[in-house]
């Protein structure tokens, strides 16, 4: 037994290259949300910021983009932290706080068109742009996020991935806000809901075994 | 973490690639002659095992090798704590070697080693307990157990017998000279009445009545023992 060990030891020993140490989870945090502002400039650069219009006085409006923009921070801040061996995986705890201001900031919007439906509900090609907008936003964000994790090694791959998924929808959710035609209706907020659901879930499965360094 | 010190401290680590400090507080023995605190030997182990691991991340293979070693033991008792037993203690060692050498790149050499190592090692316990979970287990049989007789003495039966010994002895001593000697001759020698009633100059008849008394007083003497 200990010679197989002495074997192993001997076989990666021999092995051992150099490698470059892996920034703190802040940096790396940093670093993708650089992206994330990347792809936002990109967009501001080629959409009309119809959704600004008038949006900025409303309080819970500005609230749940607070609580989008905090929670892609939080969630990817975990997800970079969780990646690293001997981090308390209760940092999967920080989002969660952020995204209750987002969901719960969100609500009011919902309510009052469901009390005075004076507000259309978005017209159907309205959803669908939102939805592809959604879908477009999340994949490479979702792609950066995950080959950034793979670098480290997620002893939780499922929990780091699902903070990753988080991180996108949030991060997406943000990014759709100035450009997003109507008032948050019942309507509007369930596509993000199954989009932030998907895209969670999503990364949660195949994240996980993606991310999984399980040998053999 | 007490055990991984324990392990780290128990071990009498040799790390000769390692730097300097090691090779001055080579066993924990010679640690605690100088002085020295066994929590603060370890936290300096642990230093050590951090700069080694930061040569590795830089390519010294020599001090890569003295770390792996190293962390042989510790592994081992992690994974033991973790609650692997008998040869899947060696399994989640080479697992986690070959993980910590996958993941090298995270470790932080301003963060303690240990709890880096100690994550990776619990991760890789538990994977490979789940993984013997899901294989079939041996089939228990306890009426087979139960069936098969052991013809030897049990366990402890020369002890016992010693003891049932003595109690006797101290019991039988315990006894008026004449029932004494109605005992010791007749029950423990098994002689005749007429060749105890020649040793001792008694009657036949006091001798009977004086083993029938001495019989009735052990029997409470030792009853009560007992309880």
């Amino acid at each position: 037994m200990v010679a197989r060990h002495d074997r192993l030891v001997e076989d990666l020993a021999g092995r051992l290259e150099p490698v470059r140490r892996l920034p703190r989870p802040g940096l790396r945090t940093a670093l993708w949300l650089a992206a994330v502002a990347g792809i936002g400039a990109l967009l501001a650069s080629r959409l009309a910021m119809i959704g600004l219009d008038g949006r900025i006085e409303r309080l819970d409006l500005a609230l749940a983009a607070l609580g989008a923009v905090l929670t892609a921070v939080t969630a990817a801040y975990a997800a970079f932290a969780t990646s690293v061996p001997g981090r308390s995986p209760s940092w999967a705890l920080l989002p969660l706080p952020f995204l209750a201001l987002w969901l719960g900031a969100s609500g009011p919007g919902c309510l009052r068109s469901l009390v005075a439906p004076v507000a259309d509900l978005p017209a159907e090609h309205e959803g669908v742009g939102c939805l592809g907008f959604l879908v477009c936003v999340s994949i490479p964000l979702s792609l950066l996020i995950v080959a950034m994790l793979r670098r480290a090694c997620p002893l939780r791959p499922n929990l780091t991935a699902a903070l990753a998924g988080l991180a996108v929808a949030a991060a997406a959710a943000a990014l759709l806000m100035p450009f997003h035609p109507d008032e948050s209706t019942v309507a509007d907020l369930l596509v993000h809901l199954g989009v932030i659901g998907g895209v969670i879930g999503l990364n949660g499965l195949a994240g996980g075994r993606l991310l999984s360094r399980a040998p053999g | 973490m007490a055990v991984a010190f324990g392990a780290l401290a128990g071990a009498g680590l040799s790390l000769g690639g390692g730097p300097r400090p090691l090779a001055a507080g080579r066993s924990a023995g010679l640690d605690r002659a100088a002085g020295e605190t066994r929590t603060g030997s370890a936290m300096a182990r642990e230093r050590d095992l951090g700069s080694l691991m930061d040569a590795a991340q830089r390519g010294d293979a020599a001090a890569y090798r003295a770390l792996l070693q190293a962390c042989l033991p510790l592994v081992a008792g992690i994974a033991r704590a973790q609650g692997v037993r008998g040869e899947a203690v060696d399994d989640v060692v080479q697992d986690t070697l070959m993980t910590v050498h996958a993941a090298r790149a995270s470790y932080d050499p301003a963060r303690p080693f240990l709890p880096w190592l100690a994550a990776i090692t619990r991760r890789r316990a538990i994977d490979r307990l789940r993984r013997a979970g899901r294989r079939p287990q041996e089939v228990h049989d306890p009426l087979a157990f139960e069936a098969e007789v052991d013809p030897g003495p049990g366990p402890g039966a020369a002890l016992e017998t010693r003891e049932r010994g003595a109690a006797l002895a101290r019991a039988v001593a315990a006894l008026p000279e004449g029932q004494r000697q109605a005992v010791e001759h007749l029950g423990l020698r098994e002689l005749s009445l007429d060749e105890t009633a020649a040793l001792t100059g008694r009657t036949k008849g006091a001798l009977k009545v004086n083993l029938h008394r001495a019989l009735k007083a052990l029997r409470t003497s030792l009853g009560q023992e007992k309880e």
